[in-house]
């Protein structure tokens, strides 16, 4: 079952929200509503559903909606219409007591300046959730303690906010939405406030406790890189709408329209990585002077449907398909005449960010040669996670 | 421009004869009796309680609160009171004080809670508060006479009336400044209205609420000089005295004892907001 499902959630701000659904449901445009009733259309019909465990990211600009939208999901704004599920009940027709256990039980949340108690201590801010829910002080204040040594605090127990680094403060805030044992984190834009660095380190202890707590998690966030890295799938925002829901390859691959192909274009990583930097040696290569039958061998071994033909030289000389091969040892032909020599030939030092496009058209991997000479390929596969892992990871990997 | 006569005065005469008084007399009777009880308590407390006792008790909290230098204020305005022949009269007056000050509190928190959490509530009491700080006292003077008799009793009305607002407004002000990340945090995290208020709210606000109270404190002491009108005792009636009697010196010397009392009782309160 799903944790999180949102159907056809709306947020209308202004006098007169219902008649502003209406509008909307009529088929008004947002601009319109706003230009002619004053009313904004801060979430407009948003649907999507986040699995357990799963690490759902929304990424939107400002102004998109999205503070907006995380906001609707644990009702710390009222939505206008649809509805939110949490573990399949309704958020949106609870009464105030069950919304209240239902944000005490199940919803954690982190907030994009901390949001932290500045009268309490660390360990009192994050026992908060407990100690509201009536739970002794002494058992509070030893799961406080277990969460605040998860996110590496331990020994700031008794400092107060204040006296804390934004990075710091912001696992306090991590702990305190952990403290609380909840299945779901809600996070909007944890990691904005922070420089960097801290936030590089920050998105990779997130990933570690994801991994061992097994937490579903909404994540909102402005920038795309985070989105891709952290996200196991990642919905994008525009004015308030949903334009596209999908993996991180999947939205690399297939932008659903301009607005989301204007961001991956922006994808940071690509305008530094280059081919050389993403390339693998390929798996196998054969000689153009051994037959036919050793080519689809090596491709079973491989277990490949394709294979690089390169010269005794390592000179390029064209893929190979198994049908082809198998062709070509049946009636008896000569390699290179059934070589596919239309392949996409890459210097290494083409950016990776002009690879996406041809990545997407080609039907094989790319090659990429230097002179002549066959240096390795570069798979589908390698071009996105370059995109997505960045420099250090594809180098050390 | 008198394009039409508006008979308030013979209105609200009406109102307050045939109303007002008969019907509810026997209510502002009871109120009367029992503030008059209260007031007089604190006020016989601190005229019976050996003086050099309560300059002991003083001196320390202005020491604990403030430091040094008010401990020895405290002392020589003490011993000026004294030397003055003033001290009962001053006692009087800081009974006063305390008393309405009390009530104000009492009763402003909790509405500047209120204005702070509810809008509608907001915009009634606002221009209340308006009207109670901008309407000349001694138009409630009158009224406060006529349903509360002579005396303390009035005068603990009227710089009720007079005193409460900041106490609100610095209360509504207090909440209403609590960063909104906060309160949402809480919110976020199952905090119930009650849980929100008294965890994260009112904690956060109250530099500001003691700031209110400081304000007034020093309102009431101010009143001082009016109250003595309807007969309170105290410092303002020396004052009062020597205004009637055109007596420079006398007036002077109630007007010092109240100089002293204001400076001591505004760096405790101060000195409390800082300690917090």
């Amino acid at each position: 079952m799903n944790k999180i499902e949102v159907n056809n959630l709306t947020k209308i701000f202004g006098s007169n929200p219902q008649q502003g659904l209406k509008r909307l449901l009529n088929g008004d445009q947002k601009e319109d509503i706003l230009a002619e009733t004053g009313m904004t259309v801060g979430v407009n019909k948003a649907s999507f559903s986040v699995e357990a465990g799963e690490f759902f990211v929304i990424m939107g600009l400002s102004g998109s909606g999205k503070s907006t939208l995380i906001r609707l999901v644990n009702r710390l704004i009222e939505p206008t219409s649809g509805e939110v599920l949490i573990d399949g009940q309704n958020i949106v027709e609870m009464g105030k007591n069950e919304l209240i256990e239902t944000r005490r039980k199940k919803l954690g949340m982190v907030f994009q300046q901390f949001g932290l108690f500045p009268h309490r201590t660390v360990l009192q801010n994050v026992a908060y959730g407990l100690e509201i829910q009536g739970v002794k002080k002494e058992e509070r204040n030893s799961r406080a303690q277990k969460s605040i040594e998860d996110v590496g605090l331990q020994g700031y127990e008794q400092s107060y906010p204040k006296e804390l680094s934004g990075g710091m403060q912001q696992r306090v805030g991590l702990a305190r939405a952990l403290a609380n044992d909840s299945d779901i984190l809600l996070m909007d834009e944890a990691f904005s406030a922070l420089d960097p660095l801290i936030r590089k380190e920050m998105q990779d202890e997130l990933l570690n406790l994801q991994n061992k707590l097994g937490k579903t998690i909404l994540f909102i966030t402005h920038d795309l890189d985070e989105a891709l890295k952290l996200g196991d799938r990642i919905a994008i925002m525009k004015n308030g709408e949903i334009v596209q829901v999908g993996t991180a390859d999947e939205i690399l691959e297939n932008p659903a329209n301009e607005y989301v192909s204007n961001f991956v274009k922006d994808v940071d990583r690509s305008k530094v990585l280059m081919a050389s930097h993403v390339m693998k040696k390929p798996a196998v290569h054969m000689m153009d002077k051994s037959g036919a039958l050793a080519a689809v061998r090596k491709m079973e071994d491989a277990g490949a449907s394709s294979i690089f033909v390169v010269d005794k030289e390592n000179n390029f000389k064209g893929l190979l398909t198994i049908d082809n091969a198998i062709n070509a040892y049946k009636k008896e032909l000569a390699i290179d005449t059934v070589l596919i020599e239309d392949i996409h030939e890459i210097s290494p030092d083409t950016p990776l960010n002009d690879l996406f496009g041809v990545a997407v058209e080609a039907k094989y991997p790319l090659a990429v040669v230097e002179n002549g000479k066959l240096l390795g390929i570069v798979s589908r596969v390698s071009i996105l996670s370059g995109l997505v892992l960045g420099k250090e990871e594809v180098a050390t990997s | 421009m008198n394009y039409f006569t508006l008979p308030i005065e013979e209105w609200t005469n009406r109102f307050v004869d045939d109303w007002l008084l008969p019907v509810t007399g026997d209510f502002f009777d009871s109120i009367s009796d029992n503030l008059r009880t209260f007031v007089d308590g604190v006020t016989n407390l601190l005229i019976v309680a050996p003086p050099e006792l309560l300059v002991l008790i003083l001196v320390l909290i202005a020491w604990k609160f403030s430091g040094k230098g008010l401990a020895l204020f405290a002392l020589l305005g003490s011993l000026y009171l004294g030397s003055v022949g003033l001290w009962e009269a001053a006692m009087q007056t800081v009974a006063i004080v305390i008393v309405s000050t009390l009530i104000s509190v009492i009763i402003g928190i909790p509405v500047g809670i209120l204005a702070a959490t509810n809008k509608t509530m907001a915009s009634i009491i606002r221009p209340i508060l308006d009207f109670m700080q901008t309407l000349p006292s001694f138009v409630y003077l009158i009224p406060a006479i006529l349903l509360f008799g002579l005396g303390n009793v009035p005068a603990v009305i009227a710089t009720f009336v007079f005193a409460t607002p900041p106490a609100v407004r610095m209360t509504t002000l207090g909440i209403l400044q609590v960063p909104a990340d906060v309160v949402e945090a809480s919110k976020a995290f199952g905090s119930t209205k009650w849980q929100l208020l008294y965890k994260v709210q009112l904690p956060l606000a109250m530099p500001s609420i003691m700031a209110g109270i400081n304000q007034t404190m020093m309102l009431a002491l101010s009143m001082a000089v009016i109250a003595s009108m309807i007969g309170a005792p105290g410092l303002g009636s020396v004052v009062l005295e020597g205004i009637s009697t055109v007596n420079v010196g006398l007036g002077l010397t109630g007007g010092l004892g109240i100089v002293v009392l204001a400076i001591v009782m505004d760096r405790i309160t101060q000195g409390l907001v800082r300690n917090k």
